[in-house]
């Protein structure tokens, strides 16, 4: 037998609220060590299926196991080593930074001193406000508060649900980079997120939509496995440049992405003069039309396309 | 044993931060004191009354004299018949009518007995019942003094027109009831909204995926109430002392035994409402009115529990408050022992054992 290098096992998990199916057959193994990315839009099922993993729900359907241990089962002992950092930071408001940490530093019975090297990374930055209630710290400092509580208590798996939502792009930035310090430690990291640009920070992404995983490789690999043949476009009109574009023959996906309009079509190749020309009848002026390559989210809006209902806008 | 220290001074400090928590805890029992102690008054002074007598001898003139030289009663008027008792009532100036029936001096000489009616102005009930129990003490004082003087006992047999509340006598109803409420409202309302605030905030997701056991959660959330609603109960019985000079008879370990057993007994109800309840809003209403009103009417607390319909006497004996008051008043007003009262403490006792086995049955390890 081959031993078990997978940390994390899903085996075909349903998990319905009232009659909306929030997961749907869900099969994931999650290998020891990895950073991992669930990425998807809200309402994906992110939030149900990282509790389902933390044992705060059960499935209806399926079996998950982590570390070996069932969910069901055996929770009490999964609750033993996982570190979980909810949504919503979930701080005591009118506690002090400091007091925050020593608390959850009590339940798990371990002292903030002894695991401070797993902290000190993240934590270096709050010392100075250590007196500071967490109601008054910016945002990006009550995620790095939130963080420092979830590993205080040396987890083998960190599970971060959506850790980077309503922080700064400076804060997001240090916030990866402290995940991937985190990994040298042998921790396996599971972080959920909107933003599709975060996924080439993982060492391998879950796509996911409408409770549905439709991909689960390396970003790198998700990208090479891109079929189509992808146009960025711009003109002075990027409204109407929408509908035109979509009005084209053999168009297959248009959509707004940044300053450009992303197109997709049925054909092989589409000859850009000829896509120029068409606009140009069109009524547009200063066309750009540019080959470009494909990144984790024009990934996620070609797979997404066969799932029903899937928004069309994505972070 | 560290975990659960950690955690009851992570709740003093919630508790001591908030100054809204803070009112509630220690200036609402003060101001209920007081409010109850000042307005539900049990003394009269100076109320208007009048009289008809029928009679005019030597005997009425005497009682008359010596009931508006209490200080209680003032004469607003003498009637001349009956026809206007009805019209001094209406005017509402007058709260009592006292009626000497006719020949009152010579049935009192002949037959040892006479009669007197009182009537009330019942509109206020209490307060008339008040003011027949007051005329009621003179006109016995009276008659024991004119006995002392003779050898054949004489009676004068007052006929009050209703007779509201035999119990109200005792002016000390509403310390006892005040506690009972305080420590309700405090132990079960508090609770009940410090554990549904971590459902709320989202802590409770990361307290539940903890090696910490919800016993371990329960009991550091409710220890600083217990201790809390025990100061409480004696900064209430204190200021019972020291402003109106209320006593407890009775064992005074016994009554703080009895008012920890009934601490325990609310928290286990405020326990069992966060178990439903997943908002600080929600707990806060169930506990409005499935636990305060209730207990402050229907526990004999402001409303006697005899005067009250069949259907609600039923009811309130599923009030905690209405045993435990039974007990408290007992210990503190009649002095009696655990001997006395061994029945309603074993009831307290059995509400304990029912909320905590329902509320551990209830109590959620996962979300939802």
């Amino acid at each position: 037998m081959v031993t078990d290098s997978n940390i994390i096992r899903i085996k075909n998990v349903s998990r319905k609220f009232g009659n909306v199916k929030a997961l749907n057959h869900i099969n994931l193994a999650i290998e020891k060590g990895l950073l991992f990315g669930l990425i998807g839009p809200d309402g994906a099922g992110k939030t149900t299926l990282l509790r389902l993993i933390t044992t705060l729900l059960l499935p209806d359907e399926g079996k998950i196991t982590v570390d070996g241990f069932d969910t069901n089962k055996d929770y009490k002992e999964i609750r033993k080593f996982i570190g979980y950092m909810p949504g919503r930071f979930s701080l005591y408001q009118d506690l002090s930074v400091e007091e925050n940490l020593n608390f959850y530093a009590t339940i798990f019975n371990v002292t903030v001193k002894e695991n401070y090297h797993l902290i000190r990374d993240v934590f270096i930055y709050l010392e100075p406000f250590k007196k500071r209630l967490a109601k008054n710290l910016s945002g990006g400092m009550k995620q790095k508060l939130a963080l420092s509580c979830a590993l205080i208590h040396n987890p083998k798996i960190l599970i971060l649900d959506e850790p980077t939502t309503g922080v700064d792009a400076v804060s997001r930035k240090e916030f990866w980079e402290n995940l991937k310090q985190l990994q040298k430690l042998n921790m396996t990291v599971l972080v959920s997120t909107p933003y599709m640009d975060e996924a080439s920070m993982c060492d391998k992404v879950a796509l996911i939509q409408s409770g549905t995983i439709m991909e689960y490789n390396t970003p790198a690999q998700i990208v090479s496995g891109y079929q189509k043949h992808l146009k960025a476009v711009r003109s002075e009109n990027m409204h109407a440049l929408l509908t035109d574009l979509r009005e084209y023959p053999g168009c297959e996906s248009a959509y707004l992405f940044g300053q450009y309009v992303h197109y997709t079509s049925e054909e092989k190749q589409t000859v850009p003069d000829q896509l120029t020309s068409f606009l140009v009848q069109k009524g547009h002026t200063e066309i750009q039309v540019l080959d470009i390559e494909p990144n984790i989210e024009d990934c996620f809006i070609a797979s997404s396309a066969g799932i029903p209902n899937h928004t069309e806008n994505i972070k | 044993m560290k975990r659960f220290i950690g955690f009851v001074i992570k709740e003093f400090n919630h508790i001591l931060r908030d100054y809204r928590t803070m009112i509630i805890l220690f200036g609402i029992p003060v101001a209920q004191i007081i409010i109850f102690g000042y307005v539900v008054r049990n003394e009269i002074q100076d109320v208007k009354i009048a009289i008809l007598d029928l009679s005019k001898d030597e005997v009425t003139q005497e009682l008359t004299n010596k009931i508006l030289s209490s200080n209680y009663f003032i004469l607003y008027k003498n009637l001349e018949n009956n026809n206007e008792i009805e019209e001094v009532f209406k005017t509402g100036k007058v709260n009592e009518v006292i009626i000497f029936e006719p020949g009152f001096s010579q049935n009192l000489e002949k037959e040892g007995t006479a009669n007197i009616q009182l009537l009330a102005d019942a509109s206020d009930p209490n307060f008339a019942n008040l003011v027949t129990n007051y005329t009621n003490g003179i006109i016995n004082n009276y008659v024991s003094e004119l006995n002392k003087n003779s050898a054949s006992p004489f009676t004068i047999l007052p006929n009050v027109r209703f007779y509201f509340n035999p119990e109200l006598k005792s002016a000390y109803m509403f310390i006892p009831g005040t506690i009972a409420l305080i420590l309700m409202l405090v132990s079960a309302i508090m609770t009940s909204i410090s554990i549904a605030r971590e459902k709320e905030l989202g802590t409770m997701e990361v307290l539940l995926v903890s090696p910490l056991k919800p016993l371990q959660i329960i009991l550091g959330k409710v220890t600083p109430y217990v201790l809390l609603s025990f100061i409480n109960a004696l900064v209430i019985l204190a200021l019972g002392n020291l402003v109106f000079h209320i006593p407890v008879r009775g064992s005074m370990a016994l009554f703080m035994i009895i008012n920890l057993l009934y601490i325990v007994l609310a928290l286990s109800l405020g326990i069992l409402i966060s178990t439903f309840s997943n908002s600080q809003q929600t707990a806060m209403f169930v506990s409005m009115f499935a636990l305060m009103l209730p207990t402050m009417l229907l526990s004999g607390f402001i409303f006697p529990i005899e005067n009250m319909p069949k259907v609600l006497q039923v009811l309130s004996n599923l009030m905690p408050a209405r045993w435990f008051l039974a007990i408290i008043k007992n210990i503190m007003i009649k002095g009696t022992g655990l001997l006395y009262v061994w029945k309603e403490t074993l009831i307290l006792i059995g509400f304990i054992v029912f909320f905590i086995a329902v509320s551990t049955r209830k109590f959620k390890y996962r979300l939802e």
